[in-house]
């Protein structure tokens, strides 16, 4: 059984809810505390969302500084799969794992609702699983989630094909549908260029579960394992 | 354990060089009258130090002392099979299956919040999340209950605005979802906004813990953030009426900082749960003093701090400072002196400092000491429980009876049509969606209703059932007739539950009300109290605990009286939920309950046709407990496809509401409906808009329809077949010969965007998105 590392920061707030939907979609997951300076032979590394130390001075400033992550740098480096949701992706982008920066939404306010987003990349260790294009609904909570990036940057993630999520477009019947934070390119995942880093700010980990009414985020627990393991398993098409 | 006399505490206590002697004018300062400070002055039989009439004026506030609510809220049902903790504690206990427990309690933050509505929003989140987990919960959801004045005034949306946000930042930082609530605007609350939060935490009963200090010597440990100066007499302000001078109150409003927070539930229940401590109980209100005084007094002992060693913020902070001060994120731990280290290790791991501060003593007295000298000595159950309780004058004032008299507005209405739209329009019942959406209502993946709906529901994981909860007042419907006003909240907040499938177990709640010292104020105060104990006897949900909040008065004068009331229910499969919005075309539509047609109090005579007044429907506890019964077994034996709750608005404003929908459906259903004999002898005006309870609009596939029918007359619940959900985007209502007809679109647009274009929120979805 794939070992999946859940790393938490004071502050961490969807730490469980990662825990469990690893767990429920065939991981062998356990906490990693920030101060550990060991993933003890992780397969898989997950940074949750929440609220890492407070979100002071800016959101994933102060985690990226954390011991462990001088481990997961080189867990990243070796090819190992991570993952950043939300605040996790605050992180990766802090800690230059992943390029560009998440500001505050343009609306200004803490912004919670389930979107539709469109899976942009499949070849990446969290989104094998998915047909290409498929549309998730999947929950987003956050107020510091507007993608931004240089223009020779966003060049290169869209040629690169390193825009993993994207936001879908508003249609005159589902106003309140799409990008919910003013986004560049409505962009809400990317990649690294090897396909083996991935942040995103919707949250999967609330969309894995029939009873909560959303099942499409259960793909990104379920790639990096399948993916690893055997190439030919079905492909979630969405819902 | 003996409790001394009077003698031993004379002596004691001394004052510190340079301290204000006390003075009639220093007594008045600290707000207590004479008979108060005469009992003082008795029970210690001498002069109280400046530090103890400050530690005095602290728990004999009205915040910390109910001294002119006691004797009503004694009257309230608080017991049943269900019930694991009473009132009394940070918060209620009621029992669930499998060994679970559910914990839960409403708190009102309104006078921070008028100053200050950010921080006074805020820290009203963590005093009552620091209450549910202090229990030994892990905090699962808010709820919140709101009151403004009318939009159209700027100060009111600033209020709006940074009440909403305080909320947010703290709950989404904590991660804790917010699941419901309700926000209503009148002129009433302006200038003295409520801020009522709610919060329910799960625990396994066996690892419930009490705040009762115990165990002579057992070392008490101040845990969490440093003590600064901020938030001295914050229990004091919120026991005065608001006036100009409160602006200058703001720096009695405390900075909240949800970080800390987490660190300290995260901590706090790694402590309870490895049995590493004797007692806990968060420093909310009059911090120090009331956390360690309630403490030993529950417990029967003594304690004794030495001020000298709380870790503050400050530099010369006085013990005065130290006890009163309600610096947030801070908790008081008792644990016995060979766990002390292993506490502190804990503490450590979550960054926080656990420091000794003092230790349980067996002479009753509660003492405090600032670098060895004593500077307080009162009996300590004394303390905590001779406060002098009042009974006030009750006197319905003439005004309030006359206004219940008045039974027409002077203007009939002639389009009724249009009447709807308006109703819908109204911030009261148009869609929160603006201030849902600014809260995280999905973290820790459990959401299985989200807000916008009758009530919240969530799944307990591991198990197979779920918890719904709601929170309801019509303040409105109190402000007329108090004691049917009460009734109607908790028979709403039960039929809120019991739609979803859940059955009501019990109920927290916050008694908002102006200055208890005027008659006609503890009037109402006495008859909603009268009418909550009624319809929660009457449903066997007891009141396991809540809040009184008094002197809600600006120079406007006295709020409505708000009796908010914290509902929580029992969905025994989480799997039977049933949602409040029509599902599918060809489902059939029922109207459960009947109706009288009476407009008293209604929100269409108050915003269609500018008149408050009249007689509200009699609230009829026995067919709300048939409704309510009904529901929960339709739920279970999956007769339902929807249920929506007949309330402010009444029949057409629910059928529009489970017509349109949710916000985030494609788009709305419609609906063909033919009420002409569901109430022949009401007029069209009452049909449409009176507001009787126990009734729901329910939805169910074709072939359920004569099963719930039948199950309905079991129940003896009045059902009405009213017609189809369609899929065409019409709502069509034929009463005889009239047929109205609205746009579902409509009537979607004026529901979702009435907050959003009043509070000209920048439409960000639609301008990224094209």
């Amino acid at each position: 059984m794939p070992r999946v590392a859940v790393v938490r920061f004071p502050g961490s707030n969807c730490d469980f809810d990662t825990l469990r939907a690893a767990e429920r979609y065939g991981g062998e997951a356990y906490f990693v505390w920030h101060r550990d300076v060991d993933l003890r032979g992780a397969d898989i590394v997950i940074l949750p969302g929440g609220f890492s130390y407070g979100d002071y001075l800016r959101s994933g400033a102060i985690a990226r500084f954390s011991p462990v992550m001088q481990a997961v740098r080189r867990h990243a480096a070796d090819g190992g799969p991570v993952l950043g949701i939300c605040n996790g992706f605050q992180i990766l982008c802090e800690a230059h794992l992943l390029p560009g920066a998440l500001l505050r939404n343009a609306g200004l306010t803490f912004v919670s609702k389930p979107v539709d987003v469109t899976v942009e990349q499949i070849d990446t260790a969290f989104t094998c699983d998915y047909e290409p294009g498929a549309r998730l609904r999947l929950p987003v909570a956050h107020g510091e989630g507007r993608f931004v990036a240089s223009e020779d940057t966003l060049r290169l993630l869209e040629a690169e094909g390193r825009v993993v999520l994207r936001y879908v477009a508003a249609t005159e019947r589902s106003p309140f549908q799409p990008n919910p934070n003013g986004s560049a390119n409505h962009i809400a995942g990317i990649c690294n260029a090897a396909g083996n880093i991935v942040g995103i700010m919707p949250h999967p980990e609330r969309a894995a579960d029939r009873i909560l009414g959303l099942t499409g985020g259960a793909g990104f627990f379920t790639s990096p394992i399948s993916c690893h393991e055997d190439s030919s398993q079905p492909k979630v098409s969405g819902q | 354990m003996t409790v001394p006399g009077i003698d031993s505490a004379v002596t004691e206590a001394v004052s510190l060089p340079g301290e204000r002697p006390v003075t009639p004018e220093v007594v008045r300062e600290h707000n207590l009258n004479e008979l108060e400070y005469g009992r003082i002055v008795e029970l210690l039989g001498r002069t109280p130090t400046l530090t103890e009439l400050g530690v005095f004026s602290a728990l004999w506030s009205e915040h910390c002392s109910y001294k002119h609510s006691k004797l009503v809220l004694k009257t309230f049902p608080t017991s049943g099979p269900q019930v694991v903790q009473g009132p009394g504690e940070n918060a209620g206990v009621l029992r669930l299956p499998d060994g679970w427990a559910v914990a839960f309690k409403i708190e009102s933050h309104n006078h921070p919040s008028a100053v200050e509505p950010y921080q006074g929003a805020a820290t009203g989140v963590g005093g009552i999340l620091r209450d549910v987990f202090t229990m030994g919960a892990r905090p699962v959801a808010l709820l919140n209950s709101l009151r403004f004045g009318p939009l159209e005034h700027p100060r009111n949306r600033y209020l709006f605005a940074g009440v909403v946000r305080g909320i947010g930042d703290y709950g989404n930082c904590v991660g804790v979802p917010t699941l419901g609530g309700e926000v209503n605007f009148a002129q009433g609350y302006t200038g003295n906004p409520l801020v009522n939060a709610m919060c329910v935490g799960l625990l396994r009963e066996s690892d419930l813990i009490r705040a009762a200090a115990q165990g002579v010597g057992n070392v008490l440990l101040c845990v969490g953030a440093r003590t600064g100066r901020d938030g001295i007499h914050g229990a004091s302000f919120a026991s005065e009426e608001l006036s100009e001078k409160s602006e200058s109150r703001r720096p009695q409003v405390q900075v909240g900082d949800p970080f800390t927070e987490k660190l300290l539930l995260e901590a706090s229940l790694e402590l309870i749960t490895g049995r590493l401590i004797v007692a806990i109980q968060d420093m909310g209100a009059a911090g120090l003093t009331s956390s360690s005084a309630e403490m030993a007094a529950r417990g029967g002992v003594g304690v004794e701090l030495d001020t000298g060693l709380v870790p503050t913020r400050e530099e010369g902070m006085t013990p005065y400072e130290i006890l009163l001060s309600e610096s947030q994120e801070r908790m008081l731990v008792v644990a016995e002196p060979s766990r002390v280290r292993e506490v502190q290790a804990v503490c450590a791991k979550w960054e926080l400092d656990a420091t000794p501060i003092g230790h349980v003593t067996d002479d009753g007295i509660f003492r405090v000491r600032h670098h060895g000298q004593t500077v307080v000595a009162i009996p300590g159950q004394r303390l905590v429980e001779d406060c002098p309780l009042y009974q006030p004058e009750a006197r319905e004032s003439d005004e309030a009876r006359q206004r219940r008299a008045t039974v027409d507005p002077q203007e009939p209405v002639v389009d009724l049509e249009g009447a709807l739209e308006m109703l819908l329009g109204h911030p009261d019942i148009a869609s929160k969606r603006w201030v849902y959406e600014q809260y995280d209502s999905t973290v820790q993946a459990a959401t299985v209703i989200p807000p916008g709906s009758d009530a919240g529901v969530i799944r307990v994981a591991g198990t197979d059932f779920g918890l719904a909860m709601a929170i309801d007042c019509n303040a409105r419907l109190v402000a007329l007739d108090s004691y049917e006003g009460a009734k109607a909240a908790v028979a709403e907040a039960a039929r809120n539950v019991a739609a979803t499938g859940a059955k009501p177990l019990g109920i927290t709640n916050c008694l908002n009300f102006g200055n208890p010292e005027r008659p006609e104020v503890f009037f109402q105060f006495r008859e909603a109290c009268r009418g909550i104990a009624d319809a929660c006897r009457a449903f066997g949900t007891p009141v396991t605990g809540g809040n009184v909040s008094f002197y809600n008065e600006s120079p406007n004068g006295a709020i409505d009286p708000t009796p908010t009331i914290g509902m929580v229910g029992l969905l025994s499969r989480i799997e039977d939920r049933v949602v409040s919005y029509f599902d599918a075309p060809q489902d059939e539509v029922f109207i459960l309950g009947q109706t009288s047609g009476i407009l008293g109090g209604s929100a269409y005579w108050a915003e269609v046709c500018d008149f408050v007044g009249g007689d509200q429907p009699a609230v009829d506890l026995d067919a709300e407990l048939r409704l309510q019964r009904f529901l929960v077994a339709a739920a279970e034996q999956k007769l339902l496809r929807s249920a929506h709750d007949c309330s402010e608005g009444g029949l057409a404003v629910a059928l529009a509401e489970a017509v349109i929908g949710g916000p985030y459906v494609p788009g709305s259903l419609g609906a063909s409906l033919d009420l002409t004999g569901y109430a022949p002898d009401v007029p069209m005006d009452g049909l449409l808009y009176g507001e009787d309870g126990a009734r729901v609009v329910v939805s169910c596939s074709q072939a359920a329809a004569r099963p719930l029918i039948a199950l309905a007359d079991r129940h003896g619940v009045p059902v009405f077949r009213a017609g189809l959900v369609e899929s065409a985007g019409t709502l069509e209502l034929q009463v005889g010969p009239h047929l109205f007809s609205w746009s579902t679109d409509a009537l979607r647009r004026i529901y979702f965007d009435a907050i959003p274009r009043r509070m000209q929120h920048p439409d960000v979805d639609r301008a990224a998105g094209e």
